[in-house]
């Protein structure tokens, strides 16, 4: 009996198709509306409480903020549109499936690993934010900046219950995702904008015009918290840029912009990017000042807007982590092929919940994401060059498919020495890890073309060898 | 019916916001307005799900 009814549970979960390994068919393709709420969903999350908090701590100035912000997210927006959009309508494929063809099985391997292991860490992230309101009517007590490690039983066992949540609605697929982020966003977003404007008049504004005055003197004061570095327009600017580089430039974004009919569809990230983050980081800045010293999101969120402001989190949590999740089990099942993709993903959402109980993550995040966008960029160069220039430069794409290597050695050498470069950048030059994404792409652009043309044309002059010693022989 | 359920998820987005802004001019008390956000996000999502699948047909 239970056998049965596991079989048919097995059956049921496998037979949702997602095209994890075939081009999507075009009776598949979807329209505007469900990127534009998927993108406004993804980019209201839970950790967009800590972000804009985290502005504030770091003592930026007003007008910084909001300069930085449009400046930065219009940069996002065209790199999703320019980059990321035309490679996915392309090929139609996830990113892991591509990188097979490019780099061959071992890197690619290789890659999704690494490229699993941090969408797990950033899907912990916004279950440790879920979490923060989860456990309010709990008494749990919540981890505070210095908290690095789990701060009770109670804290773990809220986080495996929010992550258990998460993880099943991932498991049941892309639509369901779809459909819970467009549902959620107008409300979430509205939440923020409310929570930000009743906490206004505990910062001395009681008319519009008293806004910008507070803004400037109490809120985007231009003063650090002592012991973090000060950030200027450059850090909001690049920091609004690249939180999503991995996605963009990176081209994590080819598992969702796959299913789009048109590579304009890349523009709807616009909803992500202006109502979500510009938005919600400017709101959740107004909390943190209001919040005099809270950290937790649940705590500012109840505090501003009560109970719905923190079910805002547990949900803004949720809505970012289901489509983290979604992608990292499409990572890992490329490591195990033969796995179900229901199996995969149950599994990347139990490693997923065993991160977020560390609160450490949470109160870095700031380097975290400028790391994750960081490390996974070069790849993004090469998928990029190889789909859409390297037929006009009259080198193979695919070439690792072609040539039928398991280890690209001209993307590996791009991938590797890129981040080594951008490491020597950042020890030597002393820039910051907010800047590396810039320098860091034109290198990668620079090395794979140059490696590309080495080793395509050593493999060139091998196979003419060959078929000259075959001619001569007979 | 389609139009009784758009007005109640409008409802709920209005209870969501409004509130805020009655806070910010003095007319209603922080406890009410995060009383009326908790009828809101209900009125939101007991209509919503409805008024979506809707759109999709």
């Amino acid at each position: 009996m239970a056998n049965t009814l596991l079989d048919r549970l097995d059956a049921r979960l496998d037979s949702i198709d997602e095209f994890e390994r075939e081009p999507v068919p075009e009776k598949e393709l979807k329209g505007w509306r469900g990127f534009l709420g998927m993108y406004a969903g993804e980019h209201t999350a839970g950790t967009e409480f800590v972000i804009g908090a985290l502005f504030v701590a770091h003592g930026v100035s007003a007008v910084d903020l909001i300069f930085g912000l449009i400046v930065g997210n219009l940069l996002a927006v065209l790199s999703w549109a320019f980059l990321c959009a035309p490679v996915a309508v392309k090929t139609k494929l996830t990113l892991y499936w591509q990188l097979n063809k490019i780099c061959g099985g071992n890197l690619a391997l290789l890659y999704n690993i690494v490229n699993a292991v941090m969408f797990c860490f950033l899907a912990g992230a916004m279950i440790t934010v879920a979490a923060t309101a989860v456990g309010l009517p709990f008494n749990i007590p919540m981890p505070g900046l210095d908290d690095w490690l789990p701060t009770s039983v109670g804290w773990v066992i809220t986080v495996f219950a929010v992550g258990s949540v998460i993880t099943i609605i991932a498991i049941a697929g892309y639509e369901y995702v779809a459909r819970f982020a467009n549902i959620s966003f107008p409300w979430m977003l509205l939440v923020f904008l409310a929570a930000a404007i009743a906490v206004l008049p505990s910062l001395g504004v009681s008319t519009v015009s008293d806004f910008w005055p507070a803004a400037k003197d109490r809120i985007w004061t231009g003063v650090p918290v002592e012991g973090l570095t000060q950030f200027t327009f450059w850090h909001v600017m690049f920091f609004a840029w690249f939180a999503n580089m991995a996605m963009h430039i990176g081209m994590s974004d080819m598992s969702i912009l796959r299913f789009a009919e048109d590579w304009k569809m890349g523009f709807s990230s616009a909803a992500g990017m202006f109502f979500g983050h510009f938005l919600a980081w400017i709101a959740s800045g107004i909390l943190m000042a209001a919040a005099a010293g809270a950290v937790a999101p649940g705590v500012i969120a109840f505090n501003s807007a009560g109970i719905a402001g923190a079910i805002c989190v547990v949900i803004a949590g949720w809505t970012t982590a289901n489509p983290t999740i979604y992608r990292a089990g499409l990572a890992f099942q490329a490591v195990t092929p033969n796995w179900k993709r229901w199996k995969v993903t149950l599994f990347t959402g139990l490693l997923t919940s065993v991160i977020a109980c560390f609160p450490a993550l949470v109160m870095n995040l700031l380097d975290f994401v400028a790391l994750y966008g960081l490390v996974l960029m070069p790849m993004g160069a090469v998928v990029f060059l190889d789909v859409m220039v390297f037929e006009k430069m009259n080198l193979l794409r695919n070439y690792a498919e072609k040539s039928g290597i398991k280890f690209n050695w001209a993307a590996g050498l791009t991938w590797f020495l890129t981040l080594a470069m951008c490491l020597f950048i950042n020890l030597y030059f002393g820039i910051e890890i907010f800047f590396l994404g810039l320098p860091g792409w034109f290198i990668a652009v620079l090395l794979y073309i140059g490696f590309s043309y080495m080793f395509q044309k050593k493999l060139e002059s091998w196979n003419e060898e060959q078929s000259f010693s075959k001619s001569e022989n007979l | 019916m389609s139009i009784f359920i758009k007005i109640v998820a409008l409802t709920g987005l209005g209870f969501t916001i409004i509130p805020s802004l009655l806070v910010f001019t003095d007319h209603i008390s922080f406890e009410m307005h995060t009383n009326l956000m908790i009828v809101g996000m209900i009125l939101w999502f007991v209509a919503s799900p409805f008024w979506m699948k809707e759109k999709e047909l």
